[in-house]
């Protein structure tokens, strides 16, 4: 869970998304291969070697009115295809917080 | 409390209006984001995990109940009905919208709340002792000199682009509860022979990666000579601190390169090219900021009152009184702590409703006025004893009475990774489950005054370092892992703890605690030797030894 | 770049010149502080106006003795975040006395006009013409100072005083 903004290189260790937030309301969003963000992990485009990843995230940078700090993040993809997250981190992300909410939601 | 004037309040809303023009013109496109967010951030606006986080400037750890209420309204309107207290004396909500933010920003100035240089690379919160005004002994009120430096520091020309962020701490008492030895610049105010008021002036404290111990800089600096004196240490950071690396760029990187004496006397140099100039504060002045200043009109009160006296044989009530209350330096008033820290919660957060709730409390027992400490506890600073049973039991029913204040089970912990981009682990959990393992209050009060500090990432903002235990979040093979300190402390007798030996797993934290704990209650040379005691006593051997026998 | 003196996008009557081209026998000019300080002295007596380019890593005191022959001092923001040029400006007009132009150059936003105006710049090589053309409004932003710098505006502190003065006087 070392925070990926200190990612310098980009190599990845298995299949990845890029997740960025949205700007005018911080949600956490998932690149698609529609050039595209949803808030959906199950929409998210995979990328399997570092030059997808690092074409997927130049083209998620690129949208700097819409995204907010893109990067590349691991996920699980099981044999039902479907997308889970890859560590820690990005369940948060995906899943939220945790712990209860001192006020449920 | 500080009256805001219509300048207070005017340059407020002229910053808010300049921020929703910056809003807008990110939205649009016109400001990109490398260019944006040094500005959110310099009006407290970060990017977490899964939400912009927004901080909310309480200067000196000050509220009134209208402003505690105003909090209370952001936290339903904009964010998700909760808030949580930071380690400096703000207030962060976690779910905010840049969009609405401006709006937010306006619904906070209406009180006189900001959100000015609570992030960025400038001067941040002036923070002081949550008991300021109030603490018997105290040389005088420091929130007097706190608020003359929020203003000085707030939107300085010269030093909103730092190496890196900068943070003050005043304490006036002997007791330091303000932390002012792990603060960029700390002041501790005093009097000279003369029976002039001073400071000894501290650089060079900060924790993080490379935790330090600010040293002194000169013993004695004349209340009229603050501002020069503090521009003139300002003025040299911004010349020469680094800003090739983030991790070297805070003052006291620069002050433990140079050594203390070198530092000194090019503050020294530069200090006195200046000292007589605009900057030096006239009497006049020290007393306007003064009559801002509004005290309670006390009344001549019994130290034991009947009601005190009938509630006594209440084994609860007594349990709260002895544990939360503390001493004012006013005969038959008393200073009351909230604890934010009840068994199995997130440590340092309140709801909507509790806040609504304590500045209706505040509003009848406390003159309308509310305190922030960086334990992450409030306070209520001016309750007469005699209200103290009907307080107690409205602030049992809401929820803010559990009686473990400076107790094992009241935890200083940092958001973590359940909601920080920084982080490696979580520190919620951990204080969650501690404070279930030491629920037992007769357990807690046996073991006696002990301060834990939960760090999910180096950067510290749990103040690990400074803990009687020290508890850090890092990361090993995509697993979260702790690491253990013991011995620190954040008072006048400052000091980083030790680390008793390799890190721990998640799922073993707490029994690792609770060996800890264990091995102090066993070690211990009587009852009255706090945790802080037997560890300078006999160092980390014998808690090491405890500790991994087994591991 | 659009340059903005007065409030307004002006034309730039001084030519920068390389280290390694002539330095013109008159006219207006821009050199680095290398170049400036390798032959001060004849320099600043040159025909024409002589302005330098001063990097915001270096003391200002090595210019101090030939300000009052300058025309220009050009200070640098490498990134809008660098605020080392802050305190030179201040020490060269509130310390120093400079009287000329003192000019921001590099990563120069909007969003730092009003520090970088009470901060003693005067002239403005603004990064984007939109920015510039914002200019006299965005300076109207703020009209409360908490601090005094040498821009002569009266600190809040003592617009409070002067209030209570005229309150008291006419009682």
């Amino acid at each position: 869970m070392t925070s990926p903004l200190e990612q310098k290189k980009i190599r990845i260790a298995g299949p990845s998304v890029v997740t960025a937030n949205r700007t005018w309301d911080g949600v956490v969003i998932y690149r698609t291969a529609q050039q595209d963000w949803s808030a959906d992990l199950s929409d998210a485009a995979i990328v399997r070697t570092s030059d997808e990843a690092r074409a997927l995230l130049a083209e998620a940078v690129a949208d700097d009115v819409g995204a907010v700090g893109a990067y590349i993040a691991p996920v699980e993809v099981k044999d039902s295809g479907k997308i889970k997250p890859g560590n820690l981190r990005e369940h948060i992300r995906s899943e939220g917080v945790t712990i209860d909410l001192p006020v449920p939601a | 409390m500080y009256a805001y004037d219509e300048l207070d309040r005017t340059l407020i809303n002229e910053r808010v209006s300049e921020f929703r023009d910056q809003v807008k013109r990110r939205l649009s496109g016109e400001l990109t984001e490398d260019e944006f967010k040094m500005l959110r951030l310099q009006n407290g606006v970060y990017l977490q995990l899964h939400a912009y986080m927004f901080r909310v400037a309480i200067p000196y750890g000050t509220l009134s109940s209208k402003q505690l209420r105003q909090l209370a309204h952001v936290a339903r309107r904009y964010d998700r009905g909760y808030g949580h207290f930071t380690t400096r004396q703000n207030i962060q909500f976690n779910w905010i919208k840049l969009a609405e933010l401006p709006d937010a920003l306006a619904d906070l100035a209406e009180v006189g709340i900001h959100a000015m240089q609570t992030s960025g690379n400038n001067t941040r919160n002036v923070t002081s002792d949550q008991w300021a005004g109030v603490a018997p002994g105290e040389v005088e009120d420091p929130r007097i000199w706190s608020e003359l430096l929020r203003q000085y520091t707030t939107l300085h020309p010269e030093f909103s682009f730092l190496p890196r962020k900068f943070k003050f701490a005043i304490t006036a008492s002997d007791h330091d509860r303000a932390a002012i030895k792990v603060h960029d610049i700390g002041l501790r105010l005093h009097k000279n022979a003369d029976g002039e008021t001073g400071f000894e002036v501290l650089v060079g404290g900060g924790l993080g990666r490379t935790p330090f111990i600010g040293k002194t800089i000169k013993p004695f600096v004349h209340g009229h000579d603050l501002l020069s004196y503090v521009e003139a240490i300002l003025r040299v950071y911004n010349q020469y601190g680094r800003r090739d690396n983030i991790y070297k760029a805070r003052i006291k990187i620069l002050v433990h390169e140079l050594g203390i004496e070198k530092f000194a006397k090019e503050v020294e140099e530069e200090w006195l090219q200046m000292r007589d100039s605009a900057l030096a504060i006239d009497d006049s002045v020290i007393e306007d900021i003064r009559s801002r200043f509004s005290y309670p009109a006390y009344e001549k009160l019994p130290h034991m009152p009947d009601e005190l006296k009938k509630a006594a044989h209440d084994p609860h009530f007594e349990a709260w009184r002895k544990n939360s209350v503390a001493a004012h330096k006013v005969p038959g008033y008393s200073i009351v702590t909230l604890s934010l820290k009840p068994v199995g919660g997130p440590p340092g957060d309140a709801t909507a409703d509790q806040m609504d709730a304590i500045a209706d409390l505040a509003d009848k027992y406390s003159f309308g006025e509310i305190r922030v400490g960086h334990e992450q506890n409030l306070a209520l600073p001016h309750v007469a004893r005699r209200d103290l049973p009907a307080l107690w039991k409205a602030l049992d029913n809401i929820g803010v009475a559990t009686p473990n204040v400076n107790l094992v089970s009241d935890i200083i912990a940092c958001p973590g990774l359940d909601y920080c981009s920084l982080a490696n682990a979580r520190s919620i959990p951990i204080a969650q489950e501690l404070t279930r393992r030491f629920a037992n209050h007769d357990t807690a009060n046996l073991i006696g005054r002990l301060h834990i500090n939960i760090s999910g990432c180096i950067n510290a903002c749990g103040h690990h370092h400074v803990g009687h235990i020290g508890i850090l979040g890092v990361e090993k093979n995509g697993e979260e892992f702790y690491q253990i300190t013991i011995g620190g402390r954040a008072d006048e007798k400052a000091e980083v703890g030790t680390l008793i030996g390799p890190a721990v797993p998640y799922g073993e934290v707490a029994d690792v605690i609770e060996d800890i704990v264990e091995a102090y209650l066993a070690l211990r040379e009587r009852p009255d030797e706090l945790f802080i005691d037997t560890v300078k006593r006999l160092g980390v051997e014998p808690f090491r030894e405890r500790v991994y026998a087994t591991r | 770049m659009p340059l903005v003196k007065h409030g307004k996008i002006t034309t730039d009557t001084f030519v920068p010149v390389a280290d390694d081209a002539e330095i013109p026998s008159d006219g207006a000019i821009l050199i680095s502080a290398a170049r400036f300080l390798d032959d001060a002295e004849a320099l600043s007596r040159r025909f024409g106006k002589t302005g330098v380019i001063w990097p915001n890593n270096r003391d200002v005191d090595d210019l101090v003795p030939y300000l009052d022959r300058l025309a220009v001092v050009a200070l640098a923001f490498p990134s809008f975040r660098d605020g080392r040029a802050y305190t030179q400006a201040r020490l060269l007009r509130e310390r120093h006395g400079f009287r000329g132009e003192l000019r921001a150059t590099g990563q120069v936003l909007r969003d730092q006009f009003v520090f970088m105006l009470r901060a003693g710049f005067d002239a403005f090589e603004v990064k984007k013409q939109s920015d510039a053309e914002a200019f006299a409004t965005t300076v109207k932003h703020y009209s409360v100072f908490y601090q005094p710098t040498g821009d002569g505006r009266l600190t809040a502190l003592h617009r409070r005083m002067q209030l209570r003065h005229s309150e008291s006087a006419g009682q």
